[in-house]
């Protein structure tokens, strides 16, 4: 399962330790979210997630500043006992003596921020989410054409590479050959990579392998890339049926997020690169609220509204 | 689909030489043929995926053939790993 250490999350976010005696190295954080210590302070613990981690900001402080010492005690042992991954404070505030003795005998880390509260909770929040995403890996080919991120797939052997290559030498970027890993970081996002062991090579059936970044330069490579686009590669197969108008986007869905597909038959000779790149700057218009297909489909609908022989003959374009 | 558990039996593992070798045989057959440990999913066929699943002698994994030569392919893929 993927975790994130403390130590991690301190280093990324500039955190200073106050419980140095822990080690923070072997601390996990499982979850993406956080909570602010709010209503737990004053005694509320229903629905608490002791997974989360704790940000106590500006108002928990004063707050816990007001509490009766006694009352105090109790709830810093409450939450401590709960054994939450770590509590972060923001804005430089530096909680008592008590509690860091107390959340050192528990092994619970605290940690202290310069950052005001909703910066931080919104940074920790965003990060997390990207660290935790769920991922797989799938084969297939990534790369980044005029700012789309297009997956290409299909069966060993078919063209994804050699696409890859074209596609590069025309100058887009490549971002991973043969693996891809996926992840799901928003609601609406999925990001690519390559693993650490492939980055930035490529094989070429008959040639070998070949490292794309000392080859053609840092312009051709990219670490991560949005997929906006996937595009299949199969057989040329007479019987198959394509889309001819694209009047409706196909989907593919990987974790549970759907991604247009388009289904491309490929046939000796073909120049899959430049149809790559057409697909990928048609989605970009489309992105932008110009859909040819349905220009199109409208240009025809509007034309059989006039009878035949009504229509006048227009040239003027060549007069 | 058939599939089998076989173990790596190989004295490197699957070191770069062997998983060239490994991806050479599998491309042989018409099949598709795609390896499961743990967690990695990985298309035979495919050099880089296979570096990637750094596995070692003595580790078990899954094959995994579809298609019409699945048998052949299956036995070719798990004589390989037993070293034959």
């Amino acid at each position: 399962m993927a975790f994130v250490r403390v130590s991690t999350l301190a280093r990324k976010m500039e955190l200073r330790n106050l419980t140095s005696d822990l080690d923070i190295e072997k601390r996990k954080i499982l979850i993406p979210d956080i909570n602010r210590t709010a209503l737990q302070l004053t005694g509320f613990w229903d629905y608490f997630d002791p997974l989360r981690v704790q940000i106590i900001g500006l108002v928990e402080y004063n707050y816990i500043l007001q509490m009766d010492p006694d009352a105090r005690r109790k709830m810093y042992g409450e939450l401590l006992e709960y054994n939450v991954p770590c509590v972060i404070f923001a804005r430089n505030l530096m909680p008592d003596e008590t509690f860091i003795a107390l959340a050192e005998k528990q092994g619970v880390p605290i940690l202290v921020s310069e950052l005001p509260t909703n910066l931080l909770e919104a940074e920790i929040i965003r990060w997390l989410h990207v660290q935790l995403a769920p991922m797989i890996s799938i084969h297939g080919v990534l790369v980044d054409v005029y700012g789309e991120g297009v997956l290409i797939t299909g069966e060993s052997g078919i063209g994804k590479s050699e696409a890859a290559i074209e596609l590069i030498k025309r100058g887009h970027r490549l971002v991973s050959d043969d693996v891809v890993e996926i992840r799901r970081v928003s609601d609406d996002t999925l990001v690519g990579s390559a693993p650490e062991l492939t980055r930035h090579f490529i094989e070429l059936r008959g040639i070998g392998i070949i490292d794309v970044k000392t080859l053609f330069g840092i312009e051709s490579v990219m670490n991560t890339q949005t997929i906006d686009l996937v595009i299949r590669l199969t057989d040329w197969n007479k019987s198959d049926e394509f889309d001819r108008m694209g009047m409706e986007d196909q989907y593919i869905e990987y974790l549970g997020k759907k991604v247009v597909c388009h289904h491309l038959p490929v046939r000796p000779g073909r120049n899959l690169a430049i149809i790559v790149e057409a697909a990928a700057v048609n989605h970009r218009q489309k992105k932008m609220g110009y859909n040819a297909a349905v220009e199109f489909y409208n240009r025809v609908q509007e034309n059989m509204k006039h009878p035949r022989d009504e229509e006048e003959d227009s040239h003027e374009f060549f007069y | 689909m058939k599939t089998k558990v076989v173990q790596v039996l190989r004295e490197q593992g699957m070191d770069a030489m062997n998983v060239a070798l490994c991806v050479q045989r599998a491309s042989q057959f018409g099949a598709s043929v795609y390896l499961t440990d743990g967690t990695k999913r990985m298309n035979a066929k495919s050099l880089m995926g296979m570096m990637t699943m750094g596995l070692m002698a003595g580790d078990s994994v899954t094959v995994e053939a579809d298609g019409a030569d699945e048998e052949a392919a299956l036995s070719g893929l798990c004589e390989f790993f037993e070293g034959k």
